[in-house]
């Protein structure tokens, strides 16, 4: 089992973005067309993170021209470039899927607004 | 050919260069010890002979530890490679790195036991529906024909015992060797427990 972990390990990356449920993000993805390589940048609603060592994915939620477009990324993917939080969300379940069935204003996340330390 | 000992690990993903996910079994591969040869003149063909993984002493008897006498320690696994292809002598260790530019590899092992297993299990066979009336569920369903041969031909498929079986799988991509963990990883599964031997061989039909 040790040498799986050391496998895995080896891949992980270091100092990835803090993310968090609720959080909305963009996401640089590079894709590869052919010969040529570009970033897209995916900009959404982080609705859900699932765990799993080099498999941790988490999942990015937007409205594309009024349809709701979920997109899955790994997490330690080299094709993932970089994450930048956009807005903290508060929310107060781990997995937001009701945000599916929620239309306008409903599917909104609150901004986490952290009070400072008195 | 060119083979060499190897023990299961397990199975993970690696990343590929473009990124893709991809299913690994890991194979680990201690040295390989040469314990010696077959030549034409005294057996009629050549081999090599090899052994790998340590053993605990008291599990040797006299017989076996004898022909590992001025090599090394005796080992669990001793096999034979026919036609090896490179120029080995007794005593040189054979590590991973042997494997280093090969890009497809077949790996022998012994399958998972399995138990008696009914026909669909063990061949593959339809079966029946579950409802509806049906009272035909998982059986075998008829083994012959009528009046004439009036008998069931031999060798027909039938519950029995599955698994345990030597199997080979053939063409696995080598993903990565890594000389420092002495490991080799292939894509895909392979047979066997995690921890059991297998034995790695260059691809015979994929280069």
């Amino acid at each position: 089992m040790d040498t799986i972990k050391a496998i895995e390990e080896q891949q992980i990356k270091e100092n990835v973005t803090e993310i968090h449920v609720g959080d909305t993000a963009k996401v640089y993805f590079k894709i590869v067309e052919g010969a040529t390589e570009r970033v897209q940048v995916f900009e959404g609603i982080i609705i859900a993170i699932n765990n799993g060592g080099i498999r941790k994915t988490f999942v990015v939620r937007k409205i594309s021209n009024g349809v709701g477009v979920e997109r899955i990324f790994p997490l330690h993917s080299p094709r993932v470039e970089r994450i930048e939080v956009v807005r903290r969300g508060r929310v107060r379940r781990a997995k937001l899927y009701y945000l599916r069935d929620k239309v306008g204003k409903a599917a909104k996340v609150p901004e986490l607004i952290k009070k400072k330390q008195a | 050919m060119l083979g060499l000992i190897g023990k299961k690990i397990g199975m993970t993903q690696v990343f590929d260069a473009n990124g893709k996910l991809i299913p690994v079994t890991v194979i680990k591969i201690e040295d390989n010890i040469v314990l010696g040869g077959r030549t034409e003149q005294q057996n009629g063909y050549t081999a090599a002979v090899l052994g790998s993984v340590d053993i605990r002493k008291n599990l040797v008897n006299k017989a076996v530890a004898g022909q590992y006498k001025d090599i090394c320690e005796p080992k669990r696994y001793m096999v034979e490679f026919r036609d090896y292809d490179k120029e080995v002598k007794t005593g040189d260790a054979l590590t991973v790195k042997e494997f280093a530019d090969t890009a497809f590899v077949d790996v022998t092992g012994i399958s998972k036991g399995k138990g008696f297993a009914g026909g669909m299990k063990r061949w593959g066979f339809q079966g029946g529906r579950k409802t509806h009336g049906s009272k035909f569920h998982r059986d075998i369903g008829g083994t012959a024909m009528s009046s004439t041969p009036a008998r069931t031909f031999p060798g027909h498929h039938m519950a029995g015992h599955m698994g345990v079986d030597k199997v080979t799988v053939q063409n696995l991509r080598v993903v990565k060797v890594d000389e420092e963990l002495k490991v080799i990883m292939v894509k895909g599964a392979i047979p066997g427990p995690a921890q059991s031997a297998v034995i790695v061989k260059k691809a015979v039909k994929k280069r």
